[in-house]
């Protein structure tokens, strides 16, 4: 079946097996290999992608589902010109990241969660990353990250 | 950029994080090659069967199907086992019991999930969809899932030919003596303990994407390894009997290692077998499921130990009995963990003059168990830990005074343990008063009454942990059994134009050696930061290396780098000699400047590296032209990071939730290079120490051996809001015997912090009679061993 969205601001469209999940259109057809897939199941969140604005999981939801949206992923936060978005420089000042596996994810959520917590607590932080799982950090400096670059974005 | 500090010592920003933080990492999921065609393996859905056949012939007719394999196409074609490398030597000096490790299974399977073909076609899902047409004939045995079990006479045998489940039985230390010393004890401490089972869940799955190139007789394969050169020595030697020339092993970007991925798996040795036979490259990664049951696990002990002491207080012998799992076969170093890297722990910070352990290892119908974070020495900790603060808890000396009286004084190193390690420097007392003044040690009493007020139960648990490191002396390994050399590798290539490619034989898969290495030598050699790139996980373009785990990469693969530096600065001298026409002794050389001393007359770095390649005015009589330093380190001791952890908790005792309302650890790992991403690791290392603690638990059904624990819904991981915010700190002591006086931060955390856990909660509810708890201490557990103490207390 044919599906086309917009991608990271580009209209994009590509024929693809039904059971195609969004995650592995995006990997696979497009070749933006930055959302990653740590489980397959949903309760990770490396595979966090931004649908209409919204944080999802893109390893459950088909590429069918998000014909039409307008998805942006890791590759398409910044805005170009090699400046990172303030929650990226944010993770990269704090040590936020370690392998740098869940990153992707992590950095989608957390931006998701300040459009909703602009200015949240630690506690709050750690609930709503709730749904994103990091093995390296000990999200001691994730939650650090995420309270600068959410001062950084000033609650956009 | 390089505005910033990028000296040694300062907390420099990571330079990997660039390609990382924008999706532009490239991890072995993310490599597709031209014609590449995918693997899914079909795995055992019994604990324990006998195979009578395989029909694969409807597989091999459904669509997009190239090739499906079993284990009888690997043996007629010769491949081999895959092999362990720690040989153990039993008690009565019999080597231990090594039996067949086939990559996809012959005979029997003998776990959940392991290997019995491997089903290649065009696209993932035809390949999957194709698995379920392959006919396996099982016949159902007896499953043995738990070490203490699989031992007792009369069970399944999960090898034919391996009496009573037993791989050895091993001792260290001096038994006579240790029974001696509990003879004249005072007072003697018992325990048992189990050291709970768990899965590394690395958040990157493992894959492999293998390829055969016919033109030029040669393969290549991109794998989550932490070790490339360590995979491509086994695979080609052991078990595809390939020339080890004809084999490049890459592995890039690696989401997480945590140990489970040193060792070399089936998979690895498969692919690259078949790329061969089908003739186009073949990619496979993991779905979460089969990482679960497939790779290697951690821990699984189960452990009777004592504590003697005299009236003082004074440690006067221990004496442990441990069965550990390996699972149904040996892992590449299964074998050493509840060992060498175990048993050699044993005497913790302390003066315990006698130790005796005892290693009873049995295989069951389980995944395969290996080196996980720390490795044996979380477990011997916990062992030691436990042991104190019960000793401590049951002659009424307060934790930290019962550790002081038993300390290994600092004036004492070197120091020479019963149980065969020779510690080189330390200052144990500096790092429990710094750990006791953060945590606030002195205002606890009034805190514990406060939420006394509130119904709430606190408590506080120390552990002050040792652990060896910077794996290791060849000799010394070599003489325990390694099969091994445990030096590393490294190379520094000056360029013409003065920028500088490091390759290492570590691999970083999250530790950040991209920028810690560029610290020391950027420091070393006085050239900015930005221009030293920092090569790593590729057999074909970094000479040897063994890779990284046992908290080895600063201390071992920092030390190869130091000596090649000094070959580089000893040559850029003789150079600077002979251009600023002085003698060689009269160079002085400071941060990148090679100066005739008491003079303005000097050279820089890049400039003798220009030179040097470009030798117009150069000493060629004497010297090769160019500028590029190899070296091998082989340390002569481990290292020894040791510290304190200190939990408080707060015990809710009608739910039995316990929360971490404070954790301290203060750490000594000797000099640090980049303080900011030593306090990652240990906060790391904590996460999985506490999430050992208190949630993580693999289970597999006692009866059936089926996997219980076999997704995210069913193991629980610690996350974001199970964890406290962490107080760090350190005291260090700098390693006497490698140049850069490290000694390893990556497997602190995890070592140290579990006992510190338990005791806490054991020190909260001591009140109402609890004694023991097992790891995790769920709210299940806790509620129940609250309520058990009621009873007991009533009755």
């Amino acid at each position: 079946m044919n599906v086309s969205m917009t991608v990271n601001g580009e209209t994009v469209s590509g024929d693809v097996d039904p059971r195609t999940l969004l995650v592995e259109f995006l990997r696979d057809h497009l070749e933006l290999t930055g959302t990653h897939v740590g489980c397959d199941t949903g309760q990770c969140g490396a595979c966090t992608v931004h649908v209409d604005g919204r944080a999802v999981k893109s390893c459950s939801m088909l590429a069918a589902q998000a014909g039409g949206a307008d998805v942006t992923t890791i590759e398409g936060l910044a805005n170009g010109g090699g400046e990172l978005h303030p929650m990226q420089a944010a993770f990269r000042e704090h040590h936020g990241l370690q392998c740098g596996f869940c990153t992707p994810g992590m950095v989608m959520a957390a931006v998701d969660l300040v459009k909703n917590f602009p200015n949240a607590s630690d506690e709050t932080i750690r609930e709503q990353l709730e749904g994103n799982i990091c093995r390296c950090t000990g999200y001691e400096n994730i939650v650090r990250a995420v309270k600068t670059g959410a001062a950084n974005m000033g609650g956009r | 950029m390089s505005e910033q500090d990028t000296s040694i010592g300062a907390p420099a920003k990571r330079k990997e994080d660039g390609r990382f933080l924008t999706g532009r990492g490239r991890y072995t999921d993310d490599i597709d090659l031209h014609g590449q065609v995918y693997a899914y393996f079909l795995r055992s859905p019994h604990a324990h069967a006998r195979i009578n056949g395989i029909d694969t012939t409807q597989a091999l007719q459904a669509p997009g199907v190239l090739a499906v394999f079993t284990g009888n196409d690997l043996a007629e074609d010769g491949v081999g086992g895959l092999p362990c490398g720690w040989q153990i030597t039993d008690v009565n000096g019999e080597p231990m019991k090594e039996p067949p490790h086939p990559p996809l299974a012959q005979g029997k399977v003998r776990y959940v999930g392991d290997h019995v073909a491997v089903i290649i076609a065009e696209t993932y899902y035809q390949a999957k969809d194709a698995a379920e047409l392959v006919d396996v004939d099982y016949e159902m045995l007896d499953a043995v899932v738990s070490p203490a079990a699989a031992l007792e006479p009369g069970k399944a045998l999960v090898h034919d030919d391996v009496p009573n489940n037993q791989c050895y039985v091993w001792e260290l230390g001096d038994k006579a003596a240790t029974d001696d010393a509990f003879a004249k004890a005072a007072h003697v401490t018992r325990l048992d303990l189990v050291n709970n089972r768990l899965i590394p869940n690395a958040i990157e799955p493992r894959a492999a994407v293998a390829s055969y190139s016919q033109g030029e007789d040669h393969y290549t394969l991109y794998t989550t390894s932490q070790n490339p050169h360590v995979i491509r020595l086994l695979m080609s030697a052991f078990v595809l009997n390939l020339p080890e020339h004809k084999v490049r092993v890459v592995a890039p970007d690696v989401g997480g290692g945590f140990g489970s991925k040193i060792f070399h798996y089936a998979e690895e040795a498969v692919l690259t077998w078949a790329s061969r036979k089908v003739g186009r490259p073949i990619k496979w990664t993991a779905e979460r499921m089969e990482s679960f049951m497939s790779d290697a696990h951690g821990r699984d002990h189960v452990t009777h130990a004592e504590l003697a002491l005299d009236e003082n207080g004074k440690f006067l012998g221990m004496r442990v009995d441990t069965k550990a799992n390996m699972g149904a076969y040996l892992s590449t170093f299964a074998s050493s963990v509840p060992t060498i890297l175990y048993a050699t722990l044993l005497a913790g910070q302390y003066t315990t003059p006698t130790i005796y352990c005892q290693v009873s290892a049995a295989f069951t119908n389980t995944a395969p168990v290996d080196a996980y974070r720390g490795a044996g020495r979380p477990e011997a900790t916990y062992v030691v830990e436990r042991l104190v603060n019960a000793a401590a808890r049951e002659t009424g000396v307060d934790p930290a005074d019962l550790r002081r009286r038993n300390f290994i004084p600092k004036e004492a190193f070197p120091y020479q343990t019963p149980v065969a390690l020779n510690y080189d420097v330390g200052d144990y007392d500096a790092t429990l008063t710094e750990a006791m003044r953060i945590a606030d040690v002195d205002g606890f009493e009034a805190r514990r009454q406060e939420a006394q007020q509130r119904g709430k139960y606190r408590g506080l648990g120390y552990s002050t942990y040792i652990e060896a490191c910077g794996l290791a002396p060849s000799n010394i390994a070599g003489a325990l059994g390694a099969r091994a050399g445990l030096y590393e590798a490294g190379e520094v290539r000056l360029h013409p134009t003065g920028k500088v490619t490091v390759f290492t034989g570590s691999h970083s898969h999250g530790q950040g050696h991209e920028t810690t290495f560029a610290q020391i030598v950027a420091s070393r050699l006085g050239v900015p930061f930005d221009d030293v790139e920092v090569v790593h996980g590729d057999t074909d373009r970094i000479a040897f290396g063994m890779g990284t785990y046992g908290s080895r990469s600063l201390a071992v693969g920092g030390s190869a780098l130091m000596k090649a530096l000094d070959k580089v600065i000893d040559k850029s001298r003789k150079i600077a000699a002979h251009m600023l026409e002085a003698s060689e002794a009269d160079i002085e050389y400071d941060n990148g400047v090679f100066r005739v001393a008491g003079t303005d007359k000097s050279l820089t770095t890049a400039e003798i590296a220009f030179s040097a390649y470009v030798p117009h005015n150069y000493p060629l009589e004497q010297l090769e032209p160019g500028l590029d330093e190899s070296a091998f380190y082989d340390p002569t001791n481990f290292t020894y990071p040791a510290g304190s952890h200190i939990c408080e908790v707060e015990v809710d005792p009608d739910t039995g939730k316990v929360r971490i309302v404070n954790f301290t650890a203060v750490d000594d790992f000797g000099n640090v290079i980049n303080p900011m991403i030593v306090e990652g690791q240990v906060h790391g290392g904590l996460a999985q120490g506490i999430g050992q603690a208190l949630l993580e638990r693999c289970v597999y059904d006692a009866d059936s051996g089926q996997l219980v624990t076999g997704t995210y819904m069913d193991y629980t991981m610690p996350r974001a809001d199970d964890l406290p915010s962490f107080k760090v700190g350190t005291k260090n002591t700098p390693c006497t015997h490698n140049p850069l006086g490290v000694k390893g931060c990556g497997e602190a955390g995890a070592i140290g912090s579990p006992p510190a856990v338990i005791d806490a909660i054991i020190d909260a509810l001591s009140s109402l009679g609890v004694t023991h708890i097992d790891m995790p201490a769920t709210p299940a557990r806790v509620w129940e061993a609250i309520h058990k103490a009621n009873a007991s207390r009533a009755a």
